[in-house]
């Protein structure tokens, strides 16, 4: 072919024409713009609107947030400065109450503990979401539980190693009693053991040690003194952290063909997913102390916490039972081949790879719970809307009520914006498939 | 509460789980805290300031019964509670007393099984209007929207109210007093009914007070005071008597200013003796020391001191003592004699 | 030569209820059941042992004595004199009503913002994404609080309409927006019969055999389609059945709309939404969108880009590939998170109580726990409620996506 073009065409180009520039209006800022926001007359038009929609809100917001009423000490002091009694913010309500919207009562010299537990709890994450981290850290996860309650709280430091104590003696009676009674008896007796040191041992041992050798941090008044934004995590964590074990036997059992075992698990996790957390909730502040046995008094905090774990363990039920439903049969099937027990398969095989297609469930798990807190303040705890409604009532503060709405909003919209971007990150960085 | 003392809780739990329950005397002076429920936040009643220290009317009374009882008025942990589970927290034991604007009413005090002990403030529930409105008595609401709290005794009154005088209304059900202030004052209702001490308040905060009138008609008789469970007589008599303490020293004279003279040693006037412990043993007889009285007074000032303080005219509450003065002045505070 | 022999007989041991796998499940069955038997008669052993100290005992009879109190929004007929039992049927049929708005105008919110977040509109995407993620990590509670607050502070008082230097008026004069609430012509019959309800009847009768005569008429334009290859044009038949027989009814009975007036202290007729049912409703359905939204754009973006590049090589236009192709697919992804995003806005509507809504929270868990001080009965039979209604919903909404399925072969 070529050789009939050489002959029939005079000139031929052998070298590319250098690139041109292509036209102004197609690429840079403009070419952006022709192509994203103004491609038709339809697109243009819903351009200007939502450019109108964007200008009129910040127009309504920026003159009303843009008054510097920082040393503000009471609303009139608001007014007086600024000369309106309307459309200007307060925000000296914020400068003055920030703490306790935060800390709520928590003592002053000792807020560094809730500070100290935050970062402890994210080097306690490291490891089981890094696998590349020395796994010497993960000790450190187990003890984390242990930990965090105790910092919160104070107290003698024997509680929370004695009730650590108690896990090692289930695991013990496990291991050694598997030989003489069988895995089955072994772990009732185990869960037995347990609660027998929990509840009956625990008390008076940690007491004994405490005389003996007084470690401990300064206790809290009380859990009432826990408020604000701590509370909402207090709730929150320890609710999600409890809730993992249940929420992981809930899961098996919904999971297993044993139809008593079954039928209890469903019942469970479809109650609780069926009413309302605020349901829950006047549970716990009007009728749990009727459950318990007369006498038993737990503290509000202790049992809204309570509550919310068995709340948020039907949840995580349901996120690790999507887990190990998106786990392939084979899994199951080559756990079985090698000879695993039903146990041994769940801890060698099914749930790492179950707990970490979950992850991303968890977290959002957790941010719903998280942002469900607030319901405490229905029952007349001090949350972060709780200590807004104390405020409100301060006779300095008498009418304030954006400035405070709009911190809390940020306050949560910061916490929950970052884990879930954290989470989606977490997502494409745990992907293991291929 | 810490983890100790919740397992030991759990422990009590398991062991004894039919004890019977202890003398409230005796749990609060083991615990060395008084709970004393309060509620979320009424102004000049109770409501925590800056320092997340509660303040207020009510509030004094927690105060002087911890100094009385535990020789601390600090030493009290104070329990919001909303009208909700305030009976609970009492009943179920979580708090040893209530003081938080709750009316006496037969049903509270026979049926829900509470103990009254006495009133701190005689109240009755009115309505606030707009000036502009020119409403000038109750019976003129015929159609009015009314904002009122939820979970009191105001809601009940007024139904009834508005049902025997043949007139309709709107409810606009609301969950705290602040809330319902600012519907108020936004003009979502035209009327805001509730307690009038409380009505005062409200209006005493608004920008401009004149704007806002207080209807002549008082609907019903609401007593408040401070309550305990039934059944345990020894603790209802403390927190009784300490109450009667501070209005008795008010009637007396005996203040926060002149209390450590009076109490140095014995004077002229008996009564004044038998209160302070200078004479007799009325304090044994509660089980306390000679002391109790004069720690409670001293914690907050007496009856009248504290008024002035909180809700008295000189605060922005400004309510006038009228009901609540003392019975020589011409208002109902009346305390049976310490003999 | 080998014989085959029977496996001797096993001889049934106790260590077998342990050992063999036929027995140990039956064994694990039972001691759960002892368990839970065991701690549900704990529960009920001290629950018994502490009302008894409270001096209370379990009845519901509180529930046929006289309420007390009043109700502002009643969809049956309730005073101060009626029982508690009818106070908390009002509080149910609220429930009801804020679900079923709720979800409504949330389905809607969230197609269309999920839609628009894929869209090509670059400002347009972005203030979608602002809108989901500014919702989504907020708690519901502060939405349905600021909702209330923007719903009263800036809407003007019934009294700004008033007199001659009114500072608001009403739109068309027929719909007035005010801090209490917004008040909307309601629909009346002047002849037809005496009771609301009736009449109502009638015309939802007459308007579902239309419908059915409409579907009639589709299936014989398909089956001439079938047959001919041709679509007969039935559109006008269509609207025309749909709507005359219809209007005719109303006209027949004298439908007329009252516009609301204010009288009094108040706008009077017509029909008032309350502040708390638009505060809550708002917000229900803006929070519960924001995660519809994002329900909605995953179906879309899970189905594969093949179908709407398929879609254009037919010829299709871009809005004709998401009506016809892309959406019906995507549709079967989000049916099942769906459910659970109804089933939240239903839990979450029980903190109608955080604005005063008269919801079944708000009646029988609130004002009637309160007066009567039976806290067990009153939560318990809350609790059961709200589980029926959930258990309803997903029974419901389980059926139709049973439908929806693809059926595999």
């Amino acid at each position: 072919m070529s050789d009939t073009h050489a002959q029939t065409v005079a000139y031929v180009r052998e070298t590319m024409l250098p690139e041109r520039a292509p036209p102004a209006t197609v690429v840079g800022p403009i070419g952006w713009a022709r192509e994203n926001l103004f491609s038709s007359p339809a697109n243009t038009v819903i351009t200007l609107v939502a450019l109108a929609f964007v200008y009129l809100i910040f127009s309504i917001l920026i003159p009303w947030a843009s008054h510097n009423t920082w040393s503000a000490t009471s609303l009139a002091d608001c007014r007086e400065m600024t000369g309106k009694d309307h459309g200007a913010a307060c925000w000296g309500v914020i400068n003055e109450r920030w703490r306790q919207i935060l800390f709520g009562n928590y003592p002053e010299h000792l807020r560094w503990r809730p500070i100290l537990d935050l970062v402890l709890l994210g080097v306690a994450l490291a490891p089981i979401l890094f696998t590349n981290l020395p796994r010497k850290m993960l000790y450190f996860s187990a003890a984390y539980p242990f930990i965090m309650p105790w910092l919160i709280w104070g107290g003698t430091v024997w509680v929370p190693v004695l009730a650590a104590m108690g896990f090692v003696i289930g695991f013990l009676v496990i291991k050694f009693g598997e030989e003489v009674l069988g895995s089955l008896l072994a772990m009732v007796l185990a869960v037995v053991v347990a609660l027998v040191w929990w509840l009956f041992l625990l008390s008076p041992l940690s007491d004994v040690l405490s005389s003996i050798l007084p470690i401990g941090l300064e206790p809290i008044g009380s859990s009432r003194d826990i408020g604000g934004l701590l509370l909402a995590f207090v709730i929150g964590v320890v609710a999600i952290g409890c809730s993992l074990p249940i929420g992981i036997v809930l899961a098996l059992g919904r999971q297993s063909n044993l139809l008593i075992v079954k039928t209890l698990c469903v019942g469970f996790i479809e109650f609780i997913r069926g009413v309302p957390l605020i349901t829950l909730l006047f549970v716990a502040s009007t009728l749990l102390n009727i459950f318990m046995p007369p006498g038993t008094n737990f503290d509000i905090v202790l049992r809204v916490i309570i509550m919310v774990t068995l709340f948020s363990s039907a949840y995580m039920a349901e996120v690790i039972r999507g887990g190990l439903a998106a786990l392939p049969k084979g899994q199951y099937e080559g756990g079985d081949s090698l000879g695993l027990n039903y146990w041994q398969a769940q801890r060698l095989i099914i749930m790492p790879q179950a707990l970490k297609i979950s992850i991303p469930g968890i977290v959002s798990t957790f941010i719903g719970l998280f942002k469900d807190t607030t319901l405490v303040s229905v029952i007349g705890l001090m949350d972060p809307i709780g200590w807004a409604t104390a405020i409100r009532a301060d006779t300095a503060w008498i009418g304030v009520l954006w400035e405070l709405y709009a911190f809390i909003a940020v306050l949560f919209f910061i916490v929950c914006f970052g884990m879930s971007r954290y989470s989606m990150y977490l997502e494409r960085k745990l992907k293991t498939s291929h | 509460m810490n983890k100790s003392v919740f397992i030991g809780a759990l422990t009590a739990a398991g062991l004894a789980a039919a004890a019977a329950p202890a003398a409230t005397l005796d749990e609060v002076k083991e615990r060395g805290v008084l709970n004393c429920g309060v509620s979320t936040g009424v102004p000049g009643f109770e409501a925590p300031n800056a320092d997340g220290e509660w303040e207020g009317f009510d509030v004094d009374v927690c105060r002087a019964v911890a100094a009385a009882v535990l020789d601390d008025a600090k030493a009290v942990e104070f329990v919001p509670t909303t009208g909700k589970t305030r009976f609970t927290a009492l009943a179920s034991g979580e708090v040893d007393m209530l003081s938080r604007v709750t009316t006496w009413t037969f049903s509270r005090d026979v049926d829900l099984k509470f103990e009254f002990v006495g009133v701190n403030y005689y109240d009755g529930q009115g309505f606030m209007v707009p000036k502009e409105l020119g409403v000038t008595s109750a019976t003129e609401l015929d159609g009015a929207t009314v904002c009122i709290q939820t979970g009191t005794t105001t809601e009940l009154n007024l139904a009834d109210y508005f049902r025997v005088n043949n007139m309709s209304y709107e409810p606009v059900p609301i969950e705290t007093q602040t809330e319902a202030q600012q519907q108020y004052l936004a003009g979502a209702c035209d009327v805001y009914t509730t307690d009038s001490s409380a009505l005062a308040s409200v209006r005493s905060s608004f920008a401009d007070a004149s704007a806002h009138t207080i209807l002549p008609e008082i609907i019903s008789k609401e007593p408040l005071g401070p309550l305990v469970r039934h059944g345990d007589n020894e603790w209802g008599d403390i927190v009784r008597w300490t109450l009667n303490a501070l209005i008795a020293a008010e009637e007396l004279g005996v203040t926060s200013a002149n209390i450590g003279e009076l109490s140095a040693a014995a004077g002229d006037n008996p009564e004044i003796n038998r209160l302070l412990g200078t004479e007799g043993n009325l304090g044994e007889m509660l089980g306390l020391d000679a002391q109790w009285a004069v720690r409670a007074i001293s914690a907050g000032g007496n009856f009248g001191e504290s008024f002035e303080r909180h809700i008295g005219e000189n605060t922005p509450i400004g309510l006038a003592r009228g009901l609540n003065a003392q019975w020589t002045a011409g208002g109902l505070m009346y305390s049976p004699p310490f003999r | 030569m080998t014989t085959l022999s029977d496996p001797p007989k096993e001889s049934f041991r106790l260590s077998m209820l342990l050992y063999d796998t036929r027995y140990r499940s039956m064994t694990i069955q039972v001691i759960a059941l002892i368990g839970f038997s065991a701690f549900v008669w704990w529960l009920i052993g001290n629950t018994a042992q502490n009302m008894a100290a409270l001096g209370k005992t379990l009845s519901f009879r509180f529930l046929w004595e006289p309420a007390g109190y009043d109700i502002n929004q009643r969809l049956i007929e309730y005073s101060s004199q009626s029982s508690h039992f009818r106070a908390a049927m009002v509080g149910v049929l609220n429930t009801l009503v804020i679900a079923v708005l709720g979800c409504a105008l949330a389905t809607v919110l969230g197609i269309i913002i999920g839609v628009l977040r894929l869209s090509r509109n670059w400002i347009v995407a972005r203030i979608m994404t602002v809108y989901v993620e500014m919702f989504r990590n907020v708690p519901v509670l502060l939405w349905i609080v600021l909702a209330m607050a923007i719903m009263i502070e800036t809407q003007p008082a019934p009294r700004a309409f008033k007199g001659d230097d009114a500072t608001a008026s009403m739109i068309f004069d027929a719909v007035a927006i005010t801090n209490r609430g917004v008040f909307v012509p309601a629909p009346s019959f002047t002849s037809g019969f005496a009771s609301t309800g009736l009449n109502w009847l009638i015309v939802l009768l007459v308007f579902a055999a239309s419908i059915f005569v409409v579907r009639l008429v589709r299936a014989r334009a398909t089956a001439t389609q079938e047959a001919t290859g041709i679509r007969p044009t039935t559109w006008y038949l269509q609207l025309g059945l749909l709507i005359v027989p219809t209007a005719i009814v109303l006209l027949v009975m004298g439908l007329q709309w009252t516009s609301p007036e204010l009288k009094g202290f108040n706008f009077k007729g017509g029909l008032h939404l309350r502040n708390s049912l638009i505060a809550l409703w708002l917000a229900l359905s803006l929070y519960t969108a924001a995660f519809i939204a994002e329900n909605v754009r995953s179906g879309i973006m899970a189905i594969s880009k093949g179908q709407s590049e398929a879609a254009g090589a037919l010829g299709l236009r871009p809005n004709r590939i998401m009506s016809l192709v892309v959406l019906p697919q995507a549709l079967r992804v989000i049916i099942p998170p769906l459910i659970s995003q109804y089933l939240n806005l239903t839990k979450n509507s029980s903190l109608a109580i955080a604005v005063g809504y008269m919801d079944i929270t708000g009646t029988l868990m609130g004002i009637s726990l309160n007066q009567t001080g039976r806290e067990l009965e009153t939560l318990l039979l809350g609790m059961l409620i709200y589980l029926t209604i959930s258990l309803l919903i997903s029974a419901a909404m389980n059926v139709y996506n049973a439908r929806m399925q693809l059926v595999e072969r």
